[in-house]
């Protein structure tokens, strides 16, 4: 006998996510007077921000005096090509240092610098060291800080109302498979807890997705199991749009020896700290890939580059330092002319770069991580690296200020959220984005909440039962398919055919693979019980990858054109005319597939625009953009 | 290079179990956590298994690898010869929830006892200042990656059950130093670490420490230094005064 147990609860606001959006709106929630549920797949402190390495960008002038927020913005827009959404770069660059701050009134602990300021690190693409750290366990720091002062507000009502999970309660290792509607409206969240298997119905008016990004549908990347793209397909399956998914960022340095931790990250600050890359003939060969859009901000000659780490004001900065989608395209290009390393990436060198024991101290992690997984001694010898899917830009479509998506009482923030990166994401602003926009998505599902009327959107049996039966499916057949098998092949396809360059007739080939993913994704079996049991999890979460793969290979076919983390072998140029557009993507109900549809990008403020000069806009805007900007000098 | 291996991997749950043989494939570089994914993939797919970050940096993937507490993420194939038999297990001291995950709900009802960062008052967010060489100490402890193996290792919960409820064990106790040399953190944490979350207990055997994949010297570094206040406190007269006339202006 299928067992059908289900939990109820009811909440104000729903988190679906425990990494640092989710955290950070749940807080935002509960101070709201919102009693709160937090849900994550994994155990409490295990979601994929704690693995954020580098640190969290914010224009503190900490380290230079000189940044601030419109220096950020600046950096931020220049870094995601001009298809940011202004309106959320503005946002982030002027709220990111509240946000850390606020941090060390939780409890966190950052390096300092030498006035007992928080200390700040180069980063690619930042003008200025901007990058709050502790040392490379940053994202440590900001999941167990969060997570800290969840439990001190715990504390609280433990004083005032005798329950440390009256306003606000964690329930880990569940996962959401299905949101519910009450017509357009939110109306709860329906899944499984891993450890039992049993089903729960979360009801509330109010659903924050911040379940991170979907990098387990690449064969090599720096993501875990939890990367599904489970909160994207929510959303679609919701109504809501997804924006811009064809922006999916290759990270250039991936371990790429041995085969079993190929795609671990090895951070950027390696970079930042003085590291260079060189080809098998011990060439620093970044110095041949420096765009045009580039050409005045970064060195060109190796003295130039390395007087920049002592003497920044009078040099520039090294092109190791360029935005992640140029460094792992130069790197693709190296290893493809045969100038790669023995295991097929290029060489990471820090240990002629800096003293041992320097290393040591400011790259505690990766140090550990070579020692132990690969038996390479960083401070003796290069890195082998190359790219390795990390992050992905595009997501669910919000409006900036309160994080709402299309669909009423549903929110997203962090990596699940679109617009905020444009085409190409810098290093370290996604911390700050998931605590600038959790909060924003916590603030706006409260006020949401709040402007109810007592009658509250209510979910349908009849629906509970459809999303049930999916979910045991795949129990139900005598004979299927093992899902690992079907992740897997589905896993090299997007790899091989829409990866770091992309051609149109291997997109199409991928689109008519994925047609049968999806088909054969509904008949796959899985063996034993519902109790913790990962293929049946897996076999769940196929569905999604399946869904989000068509979006990324759907608008990669759009949109002809190369921009940060979109790649047309066909198209090898930036076009102004494309930067006018946002694709969107959308899964209309009772379709099979997945519609994309062409949609203007927000117009750039004056005061916005007025930030940069006419020269760079130029090679960004069209000619017709360009006539329509007012008279006279812009930056004044 | 590659090569089958002998795995014994228990199998069961709350209600019993058993170890099961498996002869699996292994490869150049491998780690133990790879096989087990391995085994998932071809001969067990509903083998249960916790991960996230496959770099040690997550701490999800604990359990026992021929009797010793361990990640399976951080655990190389090398270590071990073609000939060697493997066995994994989860976690002595919690309750089996199925083959090697286990209940670990006791960390987080102990992390909610430690009365959280106290904030300096009058200081406003963006004000903070401390000197890197005050912060280090706590950042060693902040390290952790809650990976619970120090919390399964310790012999005062494992050998004896009951001393679940007045013990928070070392990665807690860790806490309150933590929380202790905060620069700026404004409780008085020494006698409630000895009086509520039982720091008396432990008798500084060390493996703790030895077992820790983040290398943090929890006894030498955080247990020690405590109990060494604690006698401090108890015995100096005027230590004692002087805590009770800081509690007074706290009031
Ligand atoms: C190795 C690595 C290093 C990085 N370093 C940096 C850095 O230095 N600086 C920087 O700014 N960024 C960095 N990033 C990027 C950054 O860490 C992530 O983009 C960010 O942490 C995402 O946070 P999030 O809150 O959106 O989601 P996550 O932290 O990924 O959390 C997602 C949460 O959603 C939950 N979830 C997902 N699906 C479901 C479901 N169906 N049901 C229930 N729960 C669900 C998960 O369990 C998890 O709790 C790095 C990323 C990686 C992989
Ligand atoms: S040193 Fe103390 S806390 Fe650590 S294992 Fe020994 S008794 Fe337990
Ligand atoms: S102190 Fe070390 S062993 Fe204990 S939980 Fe933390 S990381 Fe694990
Ligand atoms: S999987 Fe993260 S520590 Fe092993």
């Amino acid at each position: 006998m299928t067992d059908l147990t289900m939990h109820r609860h009811e909440y104000d606001v729903v988190v679906i996510g425990a990494g640092g959006a989710g955290l950070r709106a749940a807080i935002e929630a509960r101070e709201l007077g919102m009693r709160t549920a937090i849900i994550s797949k994994s155990l409490f402190g295990k979601a994929h921000t704690v693995m954020a390495e580098g640190g969290i960008a914010a224009s503190m002038g900490n380290a230079n005096p000189r940044d601030n927020w419109q220096v950020h913005f600046r950096d931020t827009m220049r870094g995601g090509k001009f298809l940011n959404n202004p309106r959320m770069a503005e946002l982030h660059a002027k709220e990111a240092p509240d946000r850390v701050w606020e941090l060390e009134t939780y409890g966190a602990l950052f390096d300092r610098t030498k006035e007992g300021k928080i200390s700040q690190r180069n980063f690619g693409g930042h003008e200025y060291p901007r990058l709050a750290h502790v040392g490379d366990r940053t994202g440590l720091e900001l999941i167990r800080t969060l997570q800290q002062k969840i439990v001190s507000m715990q504390q609280e009502d433990q004083r005032d109302h005798g329950d440390y999970e009256a306003m606000i309660r964690v329930f880990a290792e569940c996962a959401i498979t299905d949101l519910l509607l009450d017509g357009p409206r939110i109306a709860g969240a329906f899944g499984y807890f891993r450890e039992t298997g049993d089903f729960v119905l979360f009801e509330a008016p109010a659903v924050v997705l911040a379940t991170g990004g979907i990098g387990k549908s690449f064969k090599v990347t720096s993501n875990s199991w939890e990367y599904t793209g489970d909160g994207h397909a929510l959303a679609m399956r919701a109504g809501a749009s997804l924006l811009n998914m064809e922006f999916v960022q290759f990270h250039p340095t991936g371990m790429v020896w041995p085969p079993s931790v190929k795609g671990i990250l090895v951070t950027e600050s390696v970079r930042g700290d003085g590291g260079v890359l060189r080809n098998s003939e011990g060439k620093r060969f970044m110095f041949d890939y420096i765009p045009d859009v580039f050409k005045k901000q970064y060195a060109e000659t190796e003295d130039e580059g390395d007087r920049w780490y002592t003497d920044p004001e009078n040099n520039k900065r090294p092109p190791e330092l360029l935005p992640r989608d140029e460094v792992a395209r130069a790197i693709n290009s190296e290893v493809k002319a045969d100038r790669g390393s023995p295991h097929g990436g290029v060489f990471l060198d820090v240990s002629t770069r800096l003293p041992a024991e320097e290393i040591k101290r400011r790259l505690p992690s990766m140090w550990h991580q070579f020692k132990e997984l690969a038996d390479v001694d960083i401070t003796k010898e290069p890195m082998e690296v190359g790219p390795t899917c990390h992050y992905v830009m595009g997501g669910v479509e919000v409006d900036p200020d309160t994080a709402a998506a299309s669909v009423p009482g549903l929110f997203a923030a962090g990596e699940v959220a679109g617009g905020m990166h444009g085409s190409n994401r810098l290093g370290g602003n996604s911390l700050s984005d998931l605590l600038v926009f959790g909060r924003r998505a916590g603030l706006g599902a409260a006020q949401y909440v709040d402007s109810l009327s007592r009658q509250r959107p209510a979910v349908r049996e009849s629906d509970l039962d459809d999303v049930m039966g999916f979910a045991l499916q795949p129990f139900e057949t005598d004979v299927g398919e093992n899902p690992y098998e079907i992740h897997q092949e589905l896993q090299q396809a997007m790899q091989d055919l829409v990866g770091i360059i992309r051609r149109p007739e291997e997109i199409e080939d991928a689109l008519a693979r994925l047609e049968k993913f999806r088909e054969r994704a509904t008949k796959v079996k899985v063996e034993g019980r519902r109790q913790f049991n990962p293929g049946w999890h897996l076999a769940l979460d196929l569905r999604n990858m399946v869904i989000v793969s068509e979006c990324v290979a759907k608008s990669a076919l759009e949109r002809q054109e190369s921009r940060g983390g979109h790649t047309r072998d066909d198209y090898p140029a930036m076009d102004a005319v494309w930067r006018q557009v946002n694709l969107i993507c959308s899964h209309p109900a009772g379709s099979v597939e997945v519609e994309v549809k062409q949609q203007p990008v927000p117009a750039i403020r004056v005061d916005l625009i007025a930030l940069f000069d006419r020269g760079e806009l130029a090679k960004y805007l069209t000619d017709e953009e360009m006539a329509g900007l007012p008279e006279g000098d812009l930056t004044t | 290079m590659s090569y089958a291996a002998h795995f014994r991997v228990w199998r069961g749950d709350a209600g019993g179990g058993e170890l099961q043989d498996f002869s699996v494939e292994v490869n150049e570089g491998e780690v133990v956590l790879d096989i087990i994914h391995r085994l998932q993939a071809t001969q067990a797919g509903d083998l249960a298994v916790r991960w996230n970050c496959k770099a040690g940096k997550c701490g999800s993937c604990s359990a026992e690898i021929n009797g010793r507490p361990r990640l399976l993420c951080m655990t190389r194939m090398s270590t071990f010869t073609e000939a060697d038999t493997i066995t994994v297990t989860p976690l002595r001291a919690f309750p089996v929830i199925r083959d090697l995950v286990t209940d670990v709900s006791f960390n987080y009802v102990k992390a909610r006892e430690i009365p959280a960062f106290a904030p300096p008052k009058g200081v406003a967010a963006g004000d903070y200042r401390m000197e890197q060489i005050d912060v280090e100490r706590s950042q060693e402890f902040r390290k952790c990656i809650e990976c619970f193996l120090c919390q399964n290792v310790c012999h005062v919960v494992r050998d004896h059950e009951d001393n679940k409820d007045s013990f928070a064990g070392p990665r807690y106790l860790m806490r309150i130093a933590e929380l202790d040399m905060h620069p700026l953190d404004e409780m008085d944490r020494t006698k409630q670490a000895q009086d509520e979350h039982g720091l008396g207990y432990c008798n500084i055997t060390k493996c703790c420490t030895e077992v820790c994949p983040e290398h943090i010297k929890i006894t030498d570094n955080a247990l020690i230094p405590m109990k060494e206040r604690v006698v401090d406190r108890k015995f100096d007269p005027l230590v004692w005064l002087g805590s009770r006339i800081r509690r007074r202006e706290n009031v």
